[in-house]
């Protein structure tokens, strides 16, 4: 199997993948980013992105198409739609393998892999997902016009989207493990407020029900066990994300949670991987702590190539 | 319109033709949104790889579009995009919302050949 070399290879085409390609390109360094999905990551999964700053308003998409393009302009070079099958971190030499028959290797690498939406992972939840049961009230929403449906989860998320879910439904509840709510005090007086909101609290969806579309859910009381059924027909998810690292784990120290552990410079505790974005260790995530990440991390890698180059003149100098 | 690379289907009777000439077609009909542009982005990676399958896109508002929409196949589904996969003029498969590329390869063998793809 040949081998292509680069002098940096990115993991994950998202904000913070898609800005270190571009940093890296910037400072003349060969880059490929191998991404196992469309170029964007999360961010294309965001309908509006009012918060960035320099953009008034605008899609997820076509902020991640414009640093996509960025990207390629400086000339990193991009392969989406991969899977990464094989990963070497541990010598000078990083080794990458992707679809099992072709092989990258770098000094550097940067994990930028990014999160996904957290599923309940219940019975029936798999073979309903776009048949009653969603993760995209902008996608979905229409769907459920005068229907009744329910919203789990308790941060910004759920609450917001269950007050835009209301322009269709006839009825919202929304279910919420805990007796209290992860979100902004006023996300949670919007939905308090809204007439077609209930709310079912200290409980969980136990299992979807219905074959051909979703026709009803298992509802557990937390304190008391209690099993209650109800006809419901959509439930949109929003109870947070998981970091894409599973690979990862034997390779990279990763906390408790799956997240990638990092120095303040985004270095791994691998000499030459470094790490940016959604799937390390942090507390706010957003496409600017994403961006912000993906530069820090692409100039550590740019510091520690240079610092590798050094030593290696120094030692050929030595040999000599 | 759609913004993707892929060949755009812009009426039923454009639907009509693309299947009546190719053996294996795979629509996607849906709009610019979260749940839609990934699987836009999986069959514009794969058109290059199954030359043998007609990859099309459809805007799912446009009036034409209820011959997807109301297709027997889509009768349950609740989530965008409808894909559906047509053989012979037949649907042979249909699926409702996100799919990724192993999914999308996974019906693409199974329905339109046992070969392997074509490099």
């Amino acid at each position: 199997m040949s081998s292509t070399p680069f002098d940096a290879i990115v993991i994950g085409a998202g904000p913070a993948g898609l800005t270190a390609g571009i940093y890296l390109a910037r400072a003349k360094m060969r880059t490929l980013i191998l991404n196992e999905g469309t170029a964007g990551g999360q961010l294309v999964l965001t309908h509006e992105v009012a918060n960035y700053p320099g953009v008034e308003s605008t899609s997820g998409y076509q902020l991640a198409t414009t640093m996509k393009n960025q990207a390629q302009k400086f000339g990193c070079a991009i392969r989406s739609n991969v899977s990464v099958t094989r990963l070497d971190l541990h010598g000078e030499t990083k080794i990458v393998e992707v679809n099992g028959r072709e092989t990258f290797t770098a000094p550097v690498v940067i994990l930028a892999t990014g999160g996904r939406s957290r599923t309940l992972g219940v019975a029936g939840e798999a073979d309903l997902r776009g048949k009653g049961i969603s993760y995209c009230a902008t996608c979905d929403g229409d769907f459920f016009q005068d229907k009744n449906i329910i919203v789990v989860g308790g941060g910004n998320s759920a609450l917001e989207e269950a007050v835009s879910l209301t322009k269709y439904a006839a009825s919202v509840t929304i279910v919420h493990q805990f007796d209290h709510f992860q979100a902004s005090a006023h996300a949670v007086e919007e939905a308090k407020h809204n007439p077609k909101i209930s709310f079912i609290m200290e409980s969980t969806i136990a299992a979807f029900l219905g074959h051909d579309s979703l026709e009803g859910v298992k509802i557990k009381h937390i304190p008391t066990g209690e099993v209650t059924e109800a006809a419901i027909d959509g439930v949109f998810i929003f109870i947070g994300y998981v970091p894409n690292t599973e690979t990862l784990r034997g390779l990279v120290d990763l906390n408790e949670a799956g997240e990638i552990n990092v120095s303040p410079l985004l270095e791994t505790n691998i000499p030459g991987v470094f790490a940016a974005g959604d799937s390390i260790t942090k507390r706010y995530r957003q496409i600017t702590t994403a961006v912000a990440d993906g530069t820090v991390a692409a100039l550590s890698a740019i510091d520690y190539l240079r610092t590798v180059g050094e030593r290696r003149l120094v030692e050929e100098v030595a040999n000599i | 319109m759609l913004q993707t690379n892929l060949t755009h289907l812009l009426s039923a009777k454009d639907l009509e033709e693309t299947v009546k000439n190719n053996e294996n077609v795979m629509v996607c009909c849906g709009r610019m949104g979260p749940m839609c542009i990934p699987v836009y982005g999986v069959m514009d990676e794969l058109q290059g790889e199954y030359s043998h399958v007609a990859f099309r896109d459809m805007e799912f508002d446009t009036p034409d579009a209820a011959v997807i929409r109301n297709l027997p196949e889509c009768r349950n589904f609740r989530g965008l995009p409808f894909t559906v996969y047509y053989k012979n003029g037949k649907v042979v498969k249909a699926t409702s919302s996100i799919q990724n590329k192993d999914q999308v390869t996974s019906i693409l063998s199974s329905e339109f050949s046992a070969k392997v793809p074509v490099k």
